[in-house]
């Protein structure tokens, strides 16, 4: 049926025929009668990755195949989401090897855009975790892949934005908890410098992430409330939890009911936002046991928050700076704090080692910032991308709805091979999305 | 734990009222004729309910076959969920016998004939549920879907009479009757999303009516009283009207 979809950002909206399935034969059949197609899961993704003139939709595509709860081991069809897998595998003593800022992405999805989490530095992207999947390709012939078998093919489809073919059926490995919660300490810093100090201070712990005040100015300029965690174990509770330590969290949820204007997110606003979120942290340190989602998923607890960004919708700008383009992170802050077209959110990680063929994460800082569609940001977004080419990074094509393809082109030295391998497995380019289209990735 | 039948498992309503009824710990039966198509169903519900699940090839159109498929089931169930059926395409109907038999023959007949078997066993046993999903456009004929709409009608009649007689044997029937359902059966049609249920809110209802024994529920109380509107309009304005 043909109906508008747009992903998180809301941020293009493109007329398009979407189709589910619930079987193998199915799909199969869908991939034969369709001239182009790409897959898509729960549009959790932020701009146009999986958006496309025909759209294959895996959301009824969601059984779980196999859980070895002695071993850790997993393995589900493409759409099932993630929320749903943590309520199968917490309260038997596992959690997801990685897991990006929301739950409501599908394993699909996760492979697709090879996410990452708090806990790069020491587990590294989700990818490093795949045991096995299996994918139709665009000839509707299934292939199985790993590191081990058809590597290439494997490589191509982690972070590869669906384009090798239908992601069908992930094995995966799950890490072992002995609670459900998490030791959480916070840390207030100052500024930039001092943040990134802090990081490197921390780097044992295994997750590790910073919210930033993109406004300030001055002595105060990027100041930062550095969030660090580790999987509780029983001791580390308090009495209260000790009885059910593997507890899944209660369901509560709010809902942004409507788009808010989009007049209502302007300097005044995001700066005072900014006060409190930093304000609300009386002492400078703060160590307390909290539940995984407000920890994982603190976005979560408001359903369709990206309302708040009004009926235009929002850009998310997600990019990697080596660890040597550290000044690049300072002057992108500072052209973003003297333009004030407001970031609500900027968050700021360190990545640890990685060398993937397409996937976003390498070494190095990692900054992802919101910005609402308003007049003049497009190519405000060019100069960014100027400048962090310059630094030697590159952009997350996961939240990307704008860049040129010489960008991508500059970010990532594999992308010729990607391109080889996209083109040996999909053809005629039948699995294309308007994103490989603009990127040149399928033209 | 009580046994559920599920007839046409590979639905989507199948599938939203296999995981309410898993949820509960009780053990599911699937059956339809495709039976490899639900193999990762079951592995589901066996893994996130840690419920026991059984898959049985079952073909609604064969009649033939279904005394010896219920025959098979080596446990009966107390619960029986009768869920397949075929919209079709009316216009094609109308000029082709072989689609206007597959209308009727999976929404009608195939239907009478594995219920009469079950329903006699349950008859004898003194005990059991039958569950009919049956449809609003069996309420009143139209000329989009007429043929479905009949065979929908011929299924309703039928669960009325069998409740009625199985009353006094202790065997509980129940009729539901949902509207618009966004499922691949109505994939292609542009539905109203405020008239539309998801097949989650289907199998809910479903399920609430087990459990209270009702009679005969609509899936979003509102259908009830646009079919009872609908069922108003005398035949010689209904007949000028484009439904």
């Amino acid at each position: 049926m043909k109906r508008t979809i747009t992903n998180w950002g809301n941020f293009p909206s493109i007329e398009s025929d979407e189709r589910f399935f619930s079987f193998d034969d199915q799909l199969q059949h869908l991939i034969n009668n369709s001239s182009q197609v790409i897959p898509r899961g729960n549009g959790r993704c932020y701009g146009d990755a999986s958006l496309g003139k025909e759209t294959i939709n895996t959301l009824h595509y969601d059984k779980v195949l196999l859980f070895d709860n002695i071993k850790g081991i997993f393995e589900c069809q493409s759409g099932l989401t993630l929320d749903k897998i943590l309520e199968i595998i917490v309260p038997q003593g596992w959690f997801l090897p990685v897991t990006p800022g929301t739950k409501y992405i599908t394993i699909g999805g996760a492979v697709g855009s090879d996410v990452h989490g708090k806990n790069h530095h020491v587990d590294g992207s989700f990818s490093n975790h795949i045991l096995e999947m299996e994918l139709v390709l665009s000839s509707g012939l299934a292939v199985c892949c790993s590191f081990q078998q058809h590597p290439e093919l494997f490589e191509a489809t982690c972070g590869g934005m669906g384009l090798t073919g239908v992601i069908t059926k992930v094995k995966f490995q799950l890490k072992k908890i002995e609670t459900s919660y998490i030791k959480q300490k916070q840390i207030k810093a100052t500024n930039l410098e001092e943040v990134i100090k802090l990081f490197d201070e921390f780097k044992n712990y295994t997750y590790s992430v910073a919210w930033i005040d993109c406004l300030k100015k001055g002595n105060h300029f990027g100041r930062s409330i550095l969030l660090l965690g580790e999987h509780a174990i029983k001791t580390d509770l308090p009495e209260k939890y000790k009885g059910t330590p593997l507890k899944l969290p209660a369901k509560k949820q709010i809902t942004f009911p409507f788009n808010l204007p989009s007049w209502v997110l302007n300097r005044v606003t995001v700066k005072l936002f900014n006060f409190l979120y930093y304000g609300k942290n009386f002492r400078k340190e703060i160590n307390n046991i909290v539940g995984y989602e407000p920890f994982f998923y603190p976005l979560d607890a408001i359903l369709h928050w990206n309302r708040g960004y009004g009926r235009k919708g929002f850009v998310q700008y997600q990019f990697v700076l080596p660890l040597e383009g550290k000044q690049g992170l300072i002057e992108i802050l500072q052209r973003i704090s003297d333009n004030g077209l407001g970031s609500f959110l900027a968050v700021l990680k360190v990545f640890g080692k990685q060398d993937s063929m397409i996937s976003f994460p390498k070494e190095g800082y990692t900054l992802a910032l919101d910005f609402p569609v308003r007049k003049g940001l497009l190519e405000f977004l060019d100069e960014l991308d100027g400048i962090v080419l310059k630094y030697g990074g590159r952009l997350y094509m996961s939240k990307d709805a704008r860049m040129k393809p010489s960008v991508l082109e500059a970010g990532y030295p594999r992308l010729k091979e990607f391109k080889e391998i996209v083109h040996r497995y999909n053809p005629d380019g039948k699995i294309r999305s308007i994103q490989s289209d603009r990127l040149n990735l399928t033209s | 734990m009580p046994t559920v039948l599920l007839l046409g498992a590979t639905s989507d309503i199948a599938i939203a009222i296999a995981r309410a009824m898993a949820i509960e710990g009780n053990t599911i039966q699937l059956a339809a004729r495709n039976a490899k198509r639900l193999e990762p169903l079951c592995a589901d519900l066996e893994i996130r309910y840690k419920v026991k699940c059984t898959i049985h090839e079952f073909d609604a159109t064969d009649f033939s076959s279904h005394t010896t498929f219920f025959e098979e089931l080596s446990i009966k169930p107390d619960i029986s969920v009768c869920i397949f059926g075929y919209l079709g395409e009316n216009e094609i109907a109308r000029l082709n016998w072989t689609e206007a038999e597959k209308i009727i023959n999976s929404n009608y007949t195939g239907a009478v004939s594995i219920l009469n078997i079950i329903s006699n066993y349950y008859a004898a046993q003194h005990k059991g549920t039958i569950v009919g999903i049956s449809s609003v456009a069996g309420e009143r004929g139209r000329q989009s879907n007429y043929i479905y709409g009949s065979a929908k009608a011929g299924f309703t009649a039928y669960l009325s009479g069998l409740r009625n007689r199985l009353f006094r044997e202790g065997v509980h029937v129940v009729s539901v009757q949902p509207g618009f359902v966004y499922t691949r059966m109505t994939e292609s049609l542009t539905l109203p999303p405020f008239l539309t249920a998801k097949p989650e809110q289907v199998a809910s209802v479903v399920f609430n009516a087990i459990k209270k024994k009702k009679n005969t529920v609509y899936v979003k109380w509102f259908w009830k009283w646009i079919m009872i509107v609908i069922k108003c309009i005398p035949e010689f304005i209904f007949k000028k009207l484009k439904l």
